[in-house]
Order: C-alpha cells, then structure tokens, then sequence
C-alpha cells in the first residue's frame, strides 16, 4: 500500500515538473478542444439542414433520435427539435458507404487530398485562445508570437487540399474546379491579409492572446468600451477609430466566406455548374472528410473572427478564469456562444443569396476588397498619427 | 443589328450591395420565424398522412388484372396490351383452357402473366386497349424491392392488387 502510495507520489511529482506539465495539459487541451470542434462540425452541418428548410418552408430532417430503444428503453429518445441523432446516423452511413476509387485518378494524390483539407482547418486551431484560464492554464494550444500569420498561413494550404482533389481525380469538372478555388484563393487572401493589418497598428502586437488581453482592458474592437469588468461610453479617440475597425471586419468577414469556399462565393463546387466541383469522383468517408474539412475552416475563421474583432471570451461582468474554475468554463462557453451565433450567420447567408458570376467575384476581390484594404489601413495609419 | 438588352438603372445602395443583402435577409428570416411560430402550413408529412383518401377518381396507379362476380380472371390472353406498351413492361405467356371447363369456349388464358415495374409508365394504354376490360390502372403506387427480379409483378400479385370488379360486361355466358 505504502509503496503503491510512493509510485502515486513520485508519479505526481513528475507530472508536476514544468515539461511535463506542459505537455500533458497541452495534450488534454488538444483532445478536448478537438472533441467539441468536431462535435460542433457535426451540428453546423445538421443546423445548415434545418435552418435551410425552415427558411425554405419545410421541415428539414425532424425525425432521427437517438436509438435508445437499442439500449432496451421503451422508445427512442427525441429531444425537443426532433432529428438531433440526424448526424451520427449520417456519420454511420458515409462510413458504411462503398469507398469508391475510380481507375483513371492518380492514386497517391487523390488519397492525400482529403487529409490535407481537413488538416489545414484543424491546424490553425491551435493558436486560437478559446477561454481565459482554467486552474491557473491558459486556455490556447500553442501560445505563439505570430498568431494570425500562422493562421493565414496554415488556411491558405488549405487549398492544397482542393487542387490536389481536382488535379488527381483526372476529370473536367473536379480540376475546373480546382482551377477555380486557386484564383479565388488568390484573389481573398491578399484582402483578407491586409484587412487585419489595422488591428496590428493599433494594437501593435501580433499575438492573439494579447490582442484578446487588450480587448478585456479596453473593450471589443467592434464595440469600444464594452470591456470585462467596468464597460464605459467610448472614448472619442475610439469611436473615430472605430470606423476603419468597421470597414476592416466587413472586408475580413467577406474575404472570409470567399476562404472558405462558402456561398456566395462557393464557385469551387458550384453544383448547379460543376456537378459536385473538386470532389465530384471521390465518395464515402474521403468525401465526408472534405465535407468536416469545409465546416472546421468555417470554425478557424468564426474563431479568428471573434478573437480579432468581438473580444474573444469576453463578456461584459463576467470575471476570468483566475477568480474561480466556474468562470474559465464560462468564457470557454461564451467563447463558443459568440462562434456558434457567427456560425448561424453564416448559414443565414448562404441560403439567402445567389452565387457570384465568376468575373464578379474576381472583380469583387481585385478591384474592391484588395482596394478599400489597402486604403484603410492609411486611413488607421493616418488616424493614430493625429490621435497619438 | 445587335439587340441591345434594356439594363435597369441601378440606384446607389443596389449598387454598393450590402444593403440589399440586408433586404435579402430580412426576406428569409421573415420565412425561418413565420415557420417557427407555426403560421407556415407545411402540407402534408409524408408517411405518416398520405394521398391515398384524396386520390382523384381518374388516379392512375399500378396496371392489375382484375376478376369479375363470377370468380374469372377476365384476361384471354389477346397480348393485345402487350403490343401497345409503350416501354414494353409486359410479358404474357398464353395457355389453353381445357375442353371440359366451363369457359372453354374462351379458349385461352394467360399461362403467365409479368408486368415489369421498373419500366412501366403508367400511362394506362394496357387499359384502354383491353377488349375483355381486364386490365385496369388501380390506386396503388408505393412498390419497393430489394431486387429487380421482385419488382415484376406475376399473375397471382396482379390478381390480388386487382381484386374484384363489378359490373362490367359479360360476354363469355355460357348464354350468349
């Protein structure tokens, strides 16, 4: 007993020490993040469905529950909205559907693709600050100097993903396709890159968890004042900046629908024009991986919306994660609140507007996102010069 | 001479977009809350509430064979509703109807009898084709299978689909 007692103590110990502490809490902080990422992937795509139909005036998938009466209840468990057990029933059928690999694609590519889309999403996960503390552990992955660049970086090989799909599957559509999604990549990240350098001459740093601490002292960027503890009425200095602050999350939220391949912009997969897009020939789970790859890019960006623009885990009188356990769990909760509502936007949008002619879209991002960017950021420059 | 297409005259906030984006999403949210509070009338939720009561009377369902008061499968194998079909869905085998039967003088029926569901149409010519009235387009209309070789109906399943049909002409009386 003694002994066990010293195995538990040294045991302790060790994972006390600092290197180890550090990866076993980044460990359990990656799984567990994962866990609610995918989880919520799961039911945007049964939110997308719904919200859809019930725009649409029909019902949407309103029946599945969840199979209790497997486990010998007497009836099935449906919960309120009905069709909430809609996505494990569709994760079993992708899984259970015939994995289909036509003769004519290039085998190593066409296997590698659907990986890397979803990587690229989950990747830049990592530097995202998704609550305050919790028991003194700041709630972000990779705590890293450089958070949006890395960001940018790792979302923009998210297109490798979609050219290697559409140049592997050997066919007209697919690589039309591809072909498609690289300019428009092209076109979206230059607005998008140079958007946010507002926030980075304002703020001066370039690390997420700072550009977070300096909203809880200071209030949302989109909402000046409105800080953690005390909010306030802006200050004048901070309403005249608020303007460019406006103008750079409207052309970061557009440019962001274009990154993600989401309507108006989804000309990559245009079904109406190009039958499935990039990922026409593939089927079963590597198109189910495309399919979380879209959604978890969706995430990364609704997360680096709030964390640049509303404040993060910030709530007006809700204290940090360093008062009480109780509260870090609520900044992660309001955290995911804030992703889930951008989330919802996102949908709302899809299913009300048409998609873009293919010269519009291009139009859109050369000579007006790329334009009102680059103006903007003279116009902070020249701001701040006259505040300061 | 090109025809030059009449363009609409654009006012400054269709112009810039965003606006009418906010018009467009005031329109589909209008949608998602009259569905919510339940003023949208969804019609009809399928397999539970189904057409069957309200089938007009001219329905045309599946082709059946149907039996007269008499207890006769009414079909002397003619293969006349065989040659109209269009997508060519039926397939008739015909027999002879032994001498000592009551109806010998008919002198044939059908041995076999096969409609193929995968390809019939519904168009009703088998119907209006048949001079015995022995072929008739019924309400039913839900058929599944697991297999193509289930969805043939035989002779037996058209006759139970077909059921018994009343007052229709009798010209094989022993009688006439």
């Amino acid at each position: 007993m003694n002994a066990l007692l010293q195995y538990l103590h040294v045991a302790y110990v060790f994972l006390m020490g600092p290197v180890p502490f550090l990866i076993w809490t980044s460990l359990a902080k990656t799984i567990g993040l994962l866990c609610v990422v995918l989880g919520l992937v799961s039911y945007t795509v049964y939110a997308e469905r719904r919200v859809s139909s019930l725009m649409q005036d029909r019902l949407g998938p309103n029946r599945t529950g969840f199979p209790t009466s497997l486990l010998g209840f007497k009836k099935d468990w449906s919960p309120f909205l009905g069709g909430l057990g809609q996505p494990i029933a569709d994760a079993v059928k992708l899984l259970l559907k015939e994995d289909f690999t036509p003769k004519y694609v290039k085998k190593f590519y066409y296997w590698i693709a659907p990986g890397l889309g979803i990587a690229a999403a989950i990747i830049s996960l990592a530097v995202i600050p998704f609550g305050s503390t919790l028991w003194g552990v700041p709630m972000v992955i990779a705590n890293i100097d450089a958070g949006p660049l890395f960001i940018f970086a790792i979302s923009s090989l998210g297109v490798y993903g979609i050219v290697l799909a559409g140049w592997s599957a050997n066919s007209k559509y697919p690589f039309l396709g591809a072909i498609r999604s690289t300019s428009q990549m092209i076109s979206y990240e230059l607005a998008m890159g140079l958007s946010v350098v507002p926030i980075f001459l304002l703020l001066g740093k370039l690390n997420l968890v700072e550009i977070v601490d300096y909203q809880v002292k200071n209030g949302w960027l989109l909402a000046p004042g409105l800080t953690a503890m005390h909010p306030r009425l802006p200050y004048l200095s901070e309403i005249v900046l608020w303007f460019p602050l406006a103008i750079s999350f409207i052309t970061f939220m557009i440019s962001m629908f274009a990154e993600t391949n989401r309507l108006p912009f989804d000309l990559p997969e245009a079904e109406t024009e190009l039958v499935g897009g990039y990922h026409t020939e593939y089927s079963s789970m590597k198109f189910a991986l495309f399919f979380l790859g879209e959604y978890a890019a969706m995430i990364t960006g609704s997360s680096l919306v709030v964390v640049l623009f509303l404040g993060g885990w910030t709530c007006p009188w809700i204290p940090d994660g360093s008062t009480a356990w109780y509260w870090g769990l609520v900044n992660i909760g309001v955290f995911f609140a804030k992703v889930i509502a951008l989330l919802i936007f996102f949908i709302f949008i899809r299913w009300t507007l048409p998609r873009f002619r293919y010269d519009q879209l291009m139009t859109l991002g050369w000579i007006w996102f790329f334009e009102i960017a680059l103006v903007n950021i003279f116009l902070t420059a020249g701001i701040l010069a006259f505040v300061h | 001479m090109a025809y030059k297409v009449p363009r609409p005259k654009l006012t400054f906030a269709e112009k810039i977009y965003l606006p009418t984006v906010l018009a467009g999403l005031k329109i589909t949210l209008g949608h998602l809350v009259r569905m919510l509070r339940g003023k949208t009338h969804v019609i009809m939720q399928y397999p539970e509430e189904k057409w069957d009561a309200n089938l007009p009377e001219h329905y045309r369902g599946a082709p059946t064979l149907v039996t007269d008061e008499t207890g006769r499968t009414r079909c002397v194998a003619c293969q006349l509703c065989e040659f109209i079909c269009p997508p060519r869905a039926i397939r008739i085998k015909p027999g002879e109807i032994p001498a000592e039967d009551k109806f010998a003088k008919v002198e044939k029926f059908p041995l076999e009898f096969d409609i193929d569901m995968t390809r019939c149409i519904y168009c009703g010519m088998c119907q209006e084709v048949c001079p015995e009235q022995a072929i008739f387009l019924r309400k039913d209309y839900v058929f599944t299978a697991t297999s193509r070789a289930d969805m043939v109906h035989n002779k037996a399943k058209l006759i139970e689909l077909g059921g018994v049909m009343t007052g229709l002409v009798h010209k094989w009386n022993e009688k006439k």
